[in-house]
């Protein structure tokens, strides 16, 4: 059973805004009883069926690597950060609804790890400037959640909405909302939970199937060509 | 009319102490983080302001400016103000705030933190029964109780700041005490860092197939929760989720293991950058100054080990000693007293500044926080 596919999925976003408490929902089903505070990096595993329901079907293990801090550590701990950063397939982008900073943390983050992974002589940028560009012709799925929604009162509920929708939009990435201390949020069948499938088989489908069967330029991921796993399929 | 002059010069300086406290919470303190309670800004600038002031007007006493009945009118004012604000208010909203983020508590916030007050001010109370302050003159409830014992405590706290700073300034600043490290050294902890997490995930594989397996089953695993689910899970256990714990307990392991090593990596790393910037100007400058530093430190600590020992008290410090030799050897006319207060007090402050902020990191750094926390 260990013999299952893989693909490796970052968890990131600022101090606090429950991403253990995301990573514990999705993996084991549960709420986290007892948050605490995660240093360096924790990883859990959660099983995906791939195409559920038709006959592709098949099961994957998604590692959700929660790596953490502040955007604002040290040069140090960010050079630390950055092995955890090697060969990802995905990233989930984690923001609190109550906190405006956490949001706008967020390009931050991503130019962290997407950086760390374009440019792989280790060349991390530092100043943050947030360019679109950087993110057209960025070929890791990218998904933006935003927790603490039972927090937001209901009449400020509309104008945060509108706020998080642009910032997805930033990323050209799905976004969900919900409270981590509730399971409801992503009950079999609602819409959180088919556009968290929908994210996770884009992620199995970016990793293992390749769209025309040419190679995606740029892209310095040498698993993909070393093990053989290689496979090209047509669909329309 | 000289009066309204001098109480419109503390007033402005007041609140240009209170504006800078404002901007430098915002811009340093809580440059990546935003402030919930808008209170704790209020509170450290209205802290900031007065202390700052208290300063100012001991200034102002030693160089004579202002009238000096403005002058006592403001101190006194300044001086209830502080007292209230550092044993009523700072303790309450500490007691508060820490009340507000355990959970069991949350309801009855507010009692608990006034209980937690009053337990404050009973030990702050019983702080003071060794002190002779008790003097008919003065009477229980009087402002003489208090200063006393806020300035036993700050007192105390100066002396320990300043011994911890006295040890600590020469293992920062001097590039004698860094240990060579090598990029191998770095990419041998970071593989085996990643080596450790493959672990980790391989055993959680297990645990989430086995748990996915036994949910298709119908047996669904109930973590237990509260004090009677941990009893109850004692006595009964489906032999499943015996397998789960066992696994479990070794990721436990696992995990604080990689937690070490990633904290390692940090040191290593922030290490080799200190080891950079000791070859620069700017940190070739400040290793000479850390010799200094160090050389002041030792001496005090070496003066004061021969004070205890032989019970004597200390005449000159030796900022005022070099003050008097340059004075007498190199006949430069200088006011020694005026200018010798006041150079060791600069030199003291530095040095408390500097330690604080080494107290805390070493502080967090043992309890394996640090800013690697997420």
């Amino acid at each position: 059973m260990a013999s299952l596919d893989r693909v490796k999925v970052l968890v990131l976003g600022d101090s606090g805004v429950g991403k253990s408490s995301l990573v514990h929902l999705l993996c084991q089903n549960q709420v986290l009883g007892n948050p605490s505070w995660t240093v360096g990096c924790s990883v859990d595993v959660r099983v995906h069926d791939y195409k559920e329901g038709t006959p592709e079907e098949k099961t994957y293990y998604i590692e959700l690597w929660d790596v953490g801090g502040s955007v604002g550590s040290a040069s140090s701990v960010k050079s630390t950060r950055a092995v955890f950063y090697n060969s990802v397939n995905g990233i989930i982008l984690v923001h609190d609804l109550t906190n405006k900073k956490s949001s706008q943390n967020l390009y931050r983050w991503s130019l962290e790890a997407l950086n760390r992974d374009l440019v792989p002589t280790g060349v991390l940028v530092t100043n943050g400037d947030y360019d679109r560009e950087q993110f057209a012709d960025n070929q890791i799925p990218l998904l933006v959640i935003g927790t603490k929604l039972d927090q937001i009162h209901e009449n400020k509920r509309h104008e945060v909405l509108t706020r998080t929708a642009f910032l997805a939009e930033d990323f050209n990435a799905e976004e969900i909302n919900l409270d981590c201390t509730n399971p409801r949020y992503l009950a079999a069948g609602s819409s959180n939970a088919v556009k968290l499938s929908r994210f996770f088989d884009k992620v199995i489908e970016k990793r293992y199937f390749l769209r025309d069967g040419n190679q995606i330029p740029g892209f310095p991921d040498r698993k993909r060509f070393g093990g053989g796993t290689l496979k090209s399929l047509h669909y329309d | 009319m000289s009066f309204l002059i001098d109480s419109s010069i503390m007033i402005t300086s007041q609140i240009l102490f209170f504006g800078f406290g404002w901007l430098f919470f915002m811009r340093q303190l809580f440059k990546d983080y935003e402030v919930r309670q808008y209170v704790v800004q209020v509170i450290f600038s209205v802290t900031f302001a007065f202390s700052c002031t208290m300063f100012e007007l001991i200034i102002f006493e030693i160089l004579g400016v202002l009238n000096s009945s403005s002058r006592y009118f403001h101190w006194k004012m300044n001086l209830c103000v502080i007292l209230l604000i550092l044993v009523f208010m700072v303790p309450f909203y500490i007691g508060y705030f820490i009340v507000s983020n355990i959970r069991l508590l949350h309801k009855q916030r507010l009692l608990f933190s006034c209980l937690l007050w009053l337990t404050f001010m009973y030990f702050f109370w019983k702080l003071g029964d060794p002190f002779p302050i008790l003097s008919p003159k003065h009477g229980i409830l009087s402002i003489e109780q208090l200063i006393s014992r806020v300035g036993v405590i700050g007192v105390t706290l100066m002396a320990l700041l300043s011994g911890f700073g006295a040890v600590n300034c020469p293992y920062t600043y001097m590039s004698y005490f860094l240990r060579n490290v090598t990029d191998t050294d770095i990419l041998a902890l970071e593989r085996r860092l990643l080596q450790t997490m493959d672990m980790i995930i391989s055993k959680k594989k297990r645990m989430a197939m086995t748990r996915r397996t036994m949910f298709q089953k119908g047996e669904v695993h109930n973590r237990p929760s509260g004090f009677w689910g941990m009893i109850k899970s004692v006595t009964t256990s489906a032999p499943g989720s015996e397998n789960l714990t066992l696994i479990q307990q070794e990721v436990d392991a696992l995990e604080e293991l990689s937690r070490q090593l990633f904290l390692e990596t940090a040191d290593l790393y922030a290490t080799k950058e200190r080891i950079e910037y000791s070859k620069t100007f700017k940190g070739k400058y400040f290793n000479f100054l850390g010799y200094f530093f160090s050389i002041y430190c030792v001496w005090k600590i070496f003066m004061a080990t021969i004070n205890i020992v032989f019970d004597r008290v200390g005449k000159t410090d030796p900022v005022t000693r070099g003050i008097e030799i340059t004075v007498n050897y190199l006949g430069i006319q200088f006011d020694v007293k005026f200018w010798s207060q006041h150079i060791s007090f600069i030199l003291v402050g530095i040095i408390i500044v500097t330690s604080i902020r080494g107290l805390l990191i070493t502080l967090t750094k043992d309890c394996g926080m640090e800013e690697t926390v997420n």
